[in-house]
């Protein structure tokens, strides 16, 4: 029963990593839409203008592509990547929820079945944000991260289903560790904003002439806004994974903080994106500058998942490799 | 002006970049206070904190593994004495690491009490005056309406306190305020964040931390002369001790035994136990991993366990010089387990004895013992003897884990002639040269507990409650104000206006604006209606 249930759940893996492929040429030819012959924004302002002189065709097309009418057909290489993007989620959650129900616990004991949850949850968290602002533009960065983590997690992390060693059956694998993943749901996508604002601060201040797909995209203030409103959801999930992690830590270990090297680099984490919490409220840090922050942070959780786990000693050592 | 934030604040003023006047020593003071307590000092200090943060895990630490710290001195010789003086084997405990979060804290306390003081007024002042030109604000927005202008803005008020705004009415319009939880939480955040830095470096200093290794069927009494390892805090004295008995019975590991990718793979660690307070009666418990026992104010963790071979040594003619379980420490998964055992006296010479357990012992070609499995199936004890002074006698402490085998001679084992003695559980056998024999006669485990006392725990955790909770309110919950005015032209018609205003963070600011607006409408044109 467990062979049968591991090997449907490597199976609907590898489809939903095939189906996440499509999505993302998909969503990587709706960029390059966007960066079609005309910047799109100027030009329907320019063509309204001289709308007497320019062609009826052309105003059509360009109305259809602008974002700022969400009565109009969605474009159809989005559709289409919003659909697969939905169906590959649909089987790597299957995936994930029959390799917890194969082992008989939380699918999330090793870094396999920790990347497997984790990016799960990433692709969750940009379905679920766009219920609440069309992000549907980040779905390059997310297909394509989630791509490459479950590719290095299927190749060099696989592990199989072991039982859970006596440190970590406690009710608090299940609240610390999926709230850290959801916290690295939100960084990841404040991540995505964060570089797409960085982009667009170039494109605003008249250097990256040639990335024109970003007319399409809002600007670079209003990125700005909502990679802080992400992050800072990231970053209170985050505070309680460090807090939870020291009541379990306190239970298991016999105490609450030790200054292991994973608990170093929650802390460390933390720190950067409370630093990037208070430079969105100092003069002169909005703008790039907090957007590096941003991106530092996400970079030190990338870190602390898979150098501190592989290659640092410490106490967290269920990587399982 | 906005004196209750840092004057780089994002919501403060522009500063006056002309006025700079001649400073005196008390200005010099008030500038480096200003300094330190601006939000481009807490930024570079939180940032230098993450990075101080860094070194510490990439050395190990003498707190978190000692043994990790000797080996990297032996392995790196020329960088450790550096790295030594400089503090990182004790990175969160050195100057500079302490220097940055204190001056963070000082910086964030300074902070914070010019604001507590002007919030506690804010919360007692009135909603402020209605400015002159609302166009000018967010989400400006304007209504026609038939009511005239008193009456309109008294149901625009009725509206605004019905959504919990604190109201004021300035002549012809109303000025609403909320969101003060937003501001309180932010505060929260920051003294609890002192809060916790305080708990733990003074309410550490009462608890204390001790280890001890207990052989099944044998007891320990919590006093300072039972312990392995002992580390008391700052204020600790010996009578917060509490005398009590913990007597392990009995230590009952399960392994995995039919996955075949997680054989051997420990599932549960369950240890009997009794406990006795002083003048109590005997109590039964269970350690396990993630569940201490809890017993007098103090947890008792189990954090690792073993064999302890019971292992008699006799004389010639058969009296028992030695026999008491020694236990030996795991040296892998499959517990091939690493011992010593001294026997100063009752010999003809002095022995010491360096041996491996193996509790599922295998010989692979090379005749290399190894163990394959961590439960006793096939029991090996193997042992190297050697004789000469053992160096007990002189007065200094020796760990009881080493044998220092430098002026000592092999006599039995791999560069002795006899080699290294075998024994399954019940056998015996003869010490070389006729000193006498070994018996192997049972093999108990052992478990090590850890016992711990923190006064302050509960205290850190009520802080870090209220971290959370501050955090979320501060984040989360819009401080906004919102104004309405009627403006009457001469004709007699009257328009209203509205707008707001955000401090901090608030997206739905326009929305909230447009909502009021048509509320406003609609009771507007119920009240002319009826």
């Amino acid at each position: 029963m467990t062979a049968t249930l591991v090997s449907f759940s490597n199976i609907a893996v590898y489809s939903a990593m095939a189906i996440y492929t499509l999505a993302f040429i998909m969503f990587t030819l709706d960029l390059a839409r966007r960066s079609a012959p005309a910047p799109v924004r100027l030009d329907v302002e320019r063509n309204a203008a001289s709308a007497s002189s320019g062609s009826t065709k052309l105003l059509e097309r360009l109305t259809t592509d602008a974002p700022a009418d969400p009565a109009k057909k969605t474009p159809r290489y989005l559709r289409i990547a919003m659909s697969l993007t939905v169906i590959a989620w649909v089987l790597h959650v299957s995936a994930d929820v029959m390799r917890g129900l194969a082992a008989g616990r939380v699918p999330w004991a090793n870094m396999f079945e920790f990347s497997l949850t984790a990016t799960a949850i990433i692709v969750g968290v940009f379905l679920a944000v766009q219920f609440w602002q069309d992000l549907r533009f980040l779905g390059v960065f997310v297909t394509g991260f989630v791509l490459i983590a479950l590719g290095i997690a299927t190749v060099n992390f696989y592990v199989d289903v072991v039982p859970l060693p006596p440190a970590l059956q406690s009710a608090w694998l299940v609240i610390h560790v999926f709230v850290a993943s959801l916290g690295t749901g939100f960084f990841a996508l404040g991540a995505a904003l964060s570089v797409v604002q960085l982009l667009q601060a170039r494109r605003e201040a008249g250097k990256a002439a040639r990335l024109n797909f970003l007319d399409t995209l809002p600007a670079a203030d209003r990125l700005e806004n909502l990679a802080y409103r992400v992050i800072v959801v990231g970053f209170v999930l985050w505070t309680f994974t460090l807090i939870a992690g020291a009541v379990w830590a306190e239970r298991a270990w016999g105490r609450y903080w030790g200054w292991d090297t994973k608990e170093v680099w929650t802390f460390i984490i933390w720190t950067i994106f409370a630093g990037y919490i208070h430079a969105r409220a100092t003069r002169g840090w909005r703008g790039p500058r907090s957007a590096v922050l941003a991106l530092v942070g996400f970079g030190a959780v990338l870190f602390n998942f898979t150098i501190v786990n592989l290659f640092f000693k410490g106490l967290h050592t269920y990587s399982g490799l | 002006m906005d004196l209750t934030r840092p004057s780089d604040h994002i919501d403060a003023p522009a500063p006056d970049k002309l006025a700079q006047p001649q400073l005196g020593f008390v200005g010099y003071l008030r500038f480096f206070w200003r300094q330190l307590t601006s939000m481009r000092t807490a930024l570079f200090l939180l940032l230098l904190l993450a990075i101080a943060a860094i070194p510490g895990s990439l050395v190990p630490q003498i707190s978190s593994d000692p043994n990790g710290v000797v080996q990297y001195k032996a392995n790196n010789p020329t960088i450790a004495p550096i790295l030594d003086k400089l503090g990182v084997f004790t990175t969160y405990y050195s100057v500079w690491f302490s220097a940055i979060y204190l001056l963070l804290f000082i910086s964030l306390i300074g902070c914070v009490i010019p604001r507590t003081k002007h919030h506690f007024d804010a919360l007692r002042a009135h909603p402020p005056k209605t400015p002159a030109r609302l166009e000018r604000l967010e989400g400006f927005t304007t209504r026609e309406t038939t009511t005239d202008a008193a009456t309109a803005i008294e149901s625009a008020a009725a509206i605004l306190r019905k959504q919990r705004y604190r109201t004021e009415v300035y002549g012809d319009s109303v000025s609403a305020e909320r969101g003060f939880l937003r501001e309180t939480g932010n505060l929260v955040f920051h003294i609890a964040l002192i809060g916790v830095l305080v708990t733990v470096a003074i309410g550490g200093g009462f608890g204390y931390v001790g280890q001890r290794v207990v052989v099944e069927g044998y007891s320990f009494v919590n006093s300072l002369s039972n312990y392995d390892s002992f580390n008391p805090g700052r204020f600790f004295r010996d009578s917060d001790l509490v005398p009590f008995t913990i007597a392990v019975q009995r230590f009952t590991p399960t392994y995995e035994q039919r996955n075949l990718s997680a054989l051997g793979q420990a599932i549960d660690y369950t240890t009997d136990v009794t406990t006795t307070l002083r003048g109590g009666s005997a109590q039964p418990g269970i350690i396990k991993v993630n569940a201490p026992l809890r017993v007098g104010g103090t947890d008792v963790y189990l954090l690792g366990n073993g064999y302890a071979p019971q292992i008699i040594v006799r004389d010639p003619s058969g009296n028992v010089v030695f026999s008491q379980p020694t236990p030996f420490l795991p040296q892998d998964a499959n517990l091939r387990s690493l011992g010593v055992v001294k026997v100063p006296d009752g010999l003809a010479k002095q022995i010491g004895i360096t041996g491996f357990f193996y509790p599922t012992a295998i010989e692979d070609a090379k005749g290399q013992l190894s163990s394959n499995y961590p439960d006793v199936l096939n029991p090996l004890l193997s042992l190297n003897i050697y004789t000469g002074d053992l160096g007990l006698d002189n007065g200094k402490g020796t760990n009881a884990f080493a044998l220092n085998t430098d002026s000592l001679t092999q006599i039995a084992g791999r560069i002795a002639p006899v080699p290294a003695l075998k024994l399954g559980i019940g056998e015996k056998v003869e010490i070389p040269n006729g000193l006498g024999s070994i018996e192997l006669k049972a093999v108990p485990r052992f478990v090590s507990l850890d016992v711990h006392h923190d006064p302050s725990q509960g205290w850190v955790l009520l802080f870090a409650v209220l971290v959370v909770g501050g955090l979320v309110t501060s984040l989360f919950i819009p401080r906004r104000r919102l104004w309405a005015k009627a403006v009457t032209d001469a004709s007699g018609a009257v328009t209203l206006e509205y707008a707001g205003l955000a401090r901090g963070d608030d997206p739905g600011l326009d929305a909230a604006v447009a909502e009021l607006a048509e509320k406003h409408a609609q009771q507007l044109g119920r009240s002319v209606e009826s």
